[in-house]
């Protein structure tokens, strides 16, 4: 039977600790939507994307009145379109941007993922075209999300994609300069990319997906943080142990809301994404949490290990308390979306080299953050080239999603609004890496043996 | 299906029977109810069973939203699920 206490906790976190699900992620296969003439195809992803997807909306509004928990976003990923438009003769992959933007306007979701390409090991004809479409694509859409794939553990790094990459993303800034090189904020490249993500904007349905499936993705810094804030001078195996608690019950209602949409809207319930998921808001940071673990400020010595111990105790309590755990799961650190982060980029605590050494134990990579306009293209690769370097040697998925903000320079202030809020241009090494970058070729898979 | 109606705000007179009113007028029987006064917050919880109700959830919620607005304090209704989840390992 529940007791006062546990449903007042219930409360307090849903209205005042802003525990939400952050996002319903429908995942949808275009597999059977190629065809060698680009309209049909197009045809075929905007009529099925529809026929999935009309519900998602409603439903999702639903569960939020009668559960009482916020559901904040309702997204769609779709198979790579690499893999769908690359039987078509077209020679740019633009007009697929153009339709599953206007798919996701019909069906009413903020974010449609999967204007991707996986071209770790090399470029199929799809991929080439599909990458070199990016920046008009994000120039020319709203709602669409593009990432690509540039390394693996088993398949290495494939530097030509990382050159490739670096210059897309001064593209795509220079495009969408108009308003803070916004067109980046939407592109991810990862390695290691995991095919049930629902977060954007790396999410797409990957090819060992089925026909559809429901992801969930859970968030809750404020309440984690609430619940360190009654341990003042307690040991860290308290913390530790409280995250886990707190990761079980956030876990708990994901799984729940989870289900239900996969009951209602008829269609198989995937896995379960637990990760922590910042806002700009006051309260929802993850930044304020490794504080309350005892930093002065985030990007202080200690911030690297005080994550280590949040990501890991996040996992632990929330694959306990789902049935699929999948996606990234565990901490997101995106400057631009946490308030405390920002707060400890402006104050001089939080570099970005700190940062980098924080995406060796958090759950994704460097995200969000805003770098001069003049960076040039090579020195946006040697980032790419170094975190895809962390994900490879470690097996974990890491990412890059920065903004080369045209324009801007360390001082300047980026505003790109809600959900991706604004962020302090941060300064990069100024040193070239050139001569790495144009060398091209792949950097070789590596041994897993003789770990030190 | 069972609902827990949560009211939080400044103590008023009234509050209890307002709420009830409501819950009796559409046909819903409470099932429990408990209360405390923190300072001068009053929260109260009632455990409702909705399975005979007379009109839909989201007009419920809607009307109790109202009356909330009217007096001056929060009235929220949500699925128990939600709650047995959270608090219950051995709930499915």
């Amino acid at each position: 039977m529940l007791n006062i206490n546990s449903i007042t906790e219930t409360i307090t976190m849903i209205q005042k600790e802003k525990l939400d699900i952050r996002t319903i992620t429908m995942g949808i296969s275009l597999l059977d939507c190629q065809d060698t003439d680009g309209n049909k195809s197009r045809q075929k992803i905007y009529e099925k994307i529809n026929k999935y997807g009309e519900n998602l909306v409603k439903v999702g509004e639903e569960l939020e009145q009668e559960f009482g928990i916020p559901i904040i976003n309702k997204r769609i990923a779709v198979t790579p379109i690499s893999l769908v438009a690359g039987s078509s003769m077209d020679e740019d992959y633009i007009e697929y941007g153009k339709v599953l933007d206007r798919a996701a306007q019909e069906v009413g979701v903020n974010f449609i993922g999967g204007f991707s390409a996986l071209v770790h090991k090399g470029y199929t004809k799809g991929d080439e075209i599909l990458i070199k479409s990016i920046p008009h694509v994000l120039k020319e859409t709203e709602r669409v999300c593009a990432s690509v794939n540039v390394g693996s553990t088993k398949a290495g790094i494939n530097m030509k994609a990382v050159k490739e990459m670096g210059e897309i993303i001064k593209k795509t800034a220079i495009l969408t300069q108009n308003r803070d090189s916004i067109g980046c904020a939407k592109l991810v490249v990862f390695a290691n990319s995991v095919e049930d993500n629902p977060f954007m904007a790396g999410a797409y349905h990957g090819a060992g997906e089925p026909e559809a499936v429901i992801n969930v993705g859970v968030s809750g810094p404020g309440v984690v943080k609430s619940a360190i804030e009654k341990l003042k001078g307690n040991s860290i195996d308290m913390v530790a142990e409280t995250i886990k608690r707190t990761a079980f019950k956030i876990t708990r209602a994901g799984q729940l809301i989870g289900n239900e949409a996969s009951k209602r809207l008829g269609i198989p319930f995937g896995i379960l994404d637990l990760s922590l998921a910042p806002t700009p808001d006051i309260g929802d940071s993850v930044a304020r949490i490794l504080e309350e673990i005892g930093l002065e400020s985030c990007g202080a010595h200690g911030t690297t290990a005080a994550l280590a111990l949040l990501n890991d105790a996040v996992k632990k309590g929330g694959i306990m308390a789902s049935s699929h755990v999948g996606g990234l799961s565990g901490a997101f650190i995106p400057v631009s979306e946490d308030e405390g982060m920002i707060e400890a980029v402006k104050i001089g605590s939080l570099t970005f080299d700190k940062l980098e050494a924080m995406t060796s134990v958090c759950s994704v990579g460097l995200d969000m953050i805003a770098i001069p306009g003049d960076t040039p293209a090579t020195t946006i690769s040697g980032i790419i080239a170094d975190e895809a370097a962390i994900g490879v040697i470690n097996n974990k998925t890491t990412a890059v999603r920065i903004i080369p903000v045209i324009g801007k320079d360390i001082g300047d202030k980026a505003i790109f609004g809600g959900l991706l809020g604004y962020a302090p241009i941060m300064g990069v090494n100024k040193f070239s890496c050139k001569d790495f970058i144009n060398r091209l070729g792949r950097i070789p898979a590596p041994v897993h043996s003789f770990k030190n | 299906m069972e609902a827990i109606v949560s009211v939080i705000g400044k103590d008023k007179k009234g509050i209890i029977a307002r709420v009830s009113t409501i819950l009796y007028k559409r046909n819903i029987n409470i099932m429990d109810i408990s209360q405390t006064i923190l300072k001068e917050y009053f929260t109260m919880i009632m455990i409702t069973d909705l399975s005979e109700m007379t009109v839909s959830f989201s007009e419920l919620a809607e009307e109790l939203d109202n009356l909330g607005a009217e007096i001056g304090v929060s009235i929220r209704i949500q699925h128990q699920d939600i709650f047995d989840a959270m608090h219950n390992i051995d709930k499915e």
